[in-house]
C-alpha cells in the first residue's frame, strides 16, 4: 500500500503537479465557504470562463499562460462590477452576457493561432503538466489569498451577514465584494492547472456546500471545506496517475462523492434526533 | 467612511441627536420622489416613533441616515456632523429581510460585530470587546442562546439578538427598522424596556413601526411621515382616529403626491 502510494512520487513532474492541486485545494476550499454564502457561484463560474481569451493571447504572444490568465480573470471582475452596477439589467444576466462575450471570443482565438491540444489543458486541466514557474506562481496566490482571508475575515461576516450594519460602521459593501470577486479569480487561475476551466467552478461551490451541510459554524465550515478539497485533489491525482484518468474529472468527481456522503450523513443525523427525540 | 479608531468629531453644546434638513431623494430608475422635503429634529432622551404607510419613505429616510444611500439634497446632521463622518454615533437594527439569517454565525459572533465599528481593519476584539459583547447578551436575557447559530433561533430571539449588537455598539443615536414584526410579546417588552433605558441616560432612538395599537404606551413623540413629515408631536395628537384612516386609504395618498413641492 505505501508502496502503491509513494511509487508516482518518484518522478519530480508528478510531485510537481500534487502539490499543484493540494495548493490549489488550499486556496479553493478555504473560498468555497464565501462563494456559496455571498451566492457568487455564477460570477466565479464566469470568471474561469472569462481566463480563455487572456490564456490563448499570453500563448499568441509567448507570455507565460498563468500571466494572461490573471489579467483576463481580474478585467472579468472589473466587467461584472460595471455591469452589475447598472439597475435595469439583473445581476446574473449582465454576468452572463459579459461571461459568455469572453468565452466566445476565446474560443474563436483558440481557433486561430493554436492547435485544440496545445490548449486543451487549459479547459479541462492536467495536473502533470505542471512546471517550477507554475508552482512558484500559485504558492503566491495561495499565501496572498489565505493572507486576505485570514486580515479581512471581520469584514467579509459582517458584509455577508448584514450589509446594513455593515454600512452603518462605516464599512463598503461593494469594495468587500470586489475584493472577493478578486480573491476569487486569482484563486481560479490557479485552479486551471488541476481541473481546468470548465470544471474550476466544482472547487468553488462542492466543498462548501457539502461542508454547511455538516456544520453551523463558519471555522469548521472552512476546516471541512479545506479538507474536502485535499482528499478530492489525493482521490484525482492517484487516479490520474493509475488508471490514465483525465484529472480535472477525477478529482471533481471524488468531491462530488464527497457532497454525497455529507448529504446521507445529515439524513443520518436527522433520522438518529428525531428517533431520540 | 470612518471605520474603527476612535471619534474625534465633539459632540458640539445643544446640538439635536438627528438634524434633517429639507431631505429630498428620488431612487435611480424612479419618477416619483421617494422623500420629497422631509424636516425633522430629535433631541438627546427623545423617544421617537416613526410611522406612516408602505412606501412612505420610512426605510429611505432610515437608510440615508447611515449611508446606505447617497444624499441627493438636504442635509442629515448626528450630533451636528454628517453622519458618514463619525460611525461610532449611529446603530442601526435593519428590517428582518435584509438579513442572511442563514448565514452561519453564533448569537455571540453577531453581538461582536457590533464592537467592530471601534475596532477597524486588520484589529482583532479585546478584552473590553468580548466584555461588552457579554454585557449586551446579558441585557437581552440572551446569555445562553450565545453560541447557538443564528438561523436556528426564533424570530424574537433573532431580534434580541440585533438589539443586543446595537448595544455593544454603544451609540449615541438608535434607529430601528420595523423591530416588532415577528416578535413576541416579551421581546417586545425587553426591546421598548431596553429603548427606555437608553434613552433615559441621555441617548436618542427612532423606530419605524406600523403597529399603531402599541406606540401611545411606549412614546411619547410620534413623527408621521409620508413622503414628508406630515404630522409630529405628542403620540395622541399624530395619531388622532381621522388621520389614521387618512393614512391607510387612497384619497390622503393621492392629496399629499400630488401636491406641490417647496
Amino acid at each position: 500500500m505505501v508502496d502503491w502510494l509513494l511509487e508516482p512520487l518518484r518522478y519530480s513532474f508528478v510531485v510537481r503537479g500534487l502539490i499543484a492541486g493540494l495548493l490549489a485545494g488550499l486556496a479553493c476550499g478555504a473560498l468555497s465557504a464565501f462563494v456559496v454564502w455571498r451566492r457568487l457561484a455564477f460570477a466565479g463560474d464566469a470568471i474561469a470562463h472569462s481566463i480563455l481569451p487572456g490564456v490563448v493571447l499570453a500563448f499568441a504572444f509567448g507570455l507565460d499562460l498563468l500571466f494572461g490568465a490573471a489579467i483576463a480573470a481580474l478585467v472579468a471582475v472589473v466587467a461584472i462590477g460595471l455591469v452589475s452596477g447598472h439597475a435595469t439589467l439583473c445581476e446574473d444576466t449582465a454576468i452572463g452576457v459579459v461571461f459568455a462575450g469572453l468565452f466566445a471570443l476565446g474560443m474563436l482565438l483558440m481557433s486561430r493561432v493554436a492547435s485544440a491540444q496545445d490548449l486543451n489543458h487549459v479547459l479541462f486541466g492536467n495536473i502533470l503538466s505542471v512546471g517550477v514557474a507554475d508552482l512558484a506562481a500559485m504558492g503566491t496566490v495561495v499565501v496572498v489569498v489565505i493572507a486576505a482571508l485570514t486580515a479581512f475575515r471581520k469584514e467579509l461576516v459582517a458584509t455577508s451577514f448584514d450589509p446594513t450594519h455593515a454600512v452603518a460602521i462605516g464599512l463598503s459593501p461593494a469594495l468587500i465584494r470586489y475584493g472577493l470577486l478578486s480573491a476569487v479569480a486569482l484563486t481560479t487561475v490557479v485552479a486551471v492547472k488541476t481541473v481546468g476551466i470548465v470544471l474550476v467552478i466544482a472547487l468553488l461551490v462542492t466543498p462548501a456546500a457539502a461542508a454547511s451541510l455538516l456544520s453551523k459554524r463558519l471555522a469548521r465550515v472552512v476546516q471541512l471545506s479545506v479538507l474536502f478539497t485535499i482528499i478530492a485533489t489525493l482521490v484525482g491525482f492517484y487516479a490520474s496517475y493509475y488508471a490514465d484518468w483525465s484529472s480535472g474529472p477525477a478529482v471533481v468527481l471524488a468531491l462530488t462523492g464527497c457532497f454525497v456522503l455529507a448529504v446521507l450523513l445529515r439524513r443520518a443525523r436527522s433520522t438518529r434526533a428525531a428517533t431520540n427525540r | 467612511m470612518a471605520y474603527g479608531g476612535r471619534c474625534v468629531l465633539p459632540k458640539s453644546e445643544n446640538a439635536a441627536a438627528l438634524e434633517v434638513r429639507d431631505l429630498r431623494f428620488r431612487y435611480r430608475g424612479s419618477t416619483e420622489q421617494a422623500l420629497g422635503g422631509v424636516r425633522l429634529r430629535i433631541d438627546p432622551g427623545e423617544r421617537v416613533a416613526l410611522v406612516g404607510p408602505n412606501g412612505s419613505g420610512k426605510s429611505t429616510l432610515l437608510k440615508l441616515i447611515i449611508g446606505l444611500e447617497r444624499i441627493q439634497t438636504g442635509s442629515i446632521l448626528v450630533y451636528g456632523h454628517p453622519a458618514t463622518r463619525c460611525r461610532h454615533r449611529v446603530a442601526i437594527v435593519p428590517q428582518r429581510q435584509d438579513v442572511d439569517w442563514r448565514f452561519p454565525i453564533t448569537a455571540r459572533e453577531v453581538v461582536l460585530t457590533g464592537r467592530y465599528v471601534h475596532l477597524g481593519w486588520c484589529k482583532r476584539p479585546g478584552s473590553e470587546d468580548y466584555d461588552r459583547t457579554h454585557a449586551a447578551l446579558g441585557a437581552m436575557e440572551i446569555t445562553e442562546l450565545a453560541d447557538r447559530p443564528i438561523g436556528e433561533l426564533s424570530g424574537g430571539q433573532q431580534q434580541r439578538v440585533m438589539l443586543a449588537r446595537a448595544l455593544a455598539h454603544d451609540a449615541d443615536l438608535l434607529l430601528m427598522d420595523e423591530p416588532l414584526n415577528h416578535v413576541d410579546l416579551a421581546t417586545q417588552e425587553i426591546i421598548f424596556h431596553t429603548v427606555e433605558r437608553l434613552t433615559a441616560s441621555g441617548k436618542a432612538a427612532m423606530i419605524s413601526t406600523h403597529d399603531l395599537g402599541i406606540l401611545p404606551m411606549h412614546f411619547s413623540r410620534a413623527v408621521f411621515l409620508d413622503k414628508s413629515v406630515i404630522a409630529d408631536g405628542p403620540v395622541h395628537e399624530v395619531l388622532n382616529p381621522q388621520k389614521i384612516a387618512q393614512a391607510y386609504g387612497f384619497e390622503f395618498h393621492k392629496t399629499w403626491s400630488r401636491r406641490p413641492h417647496g
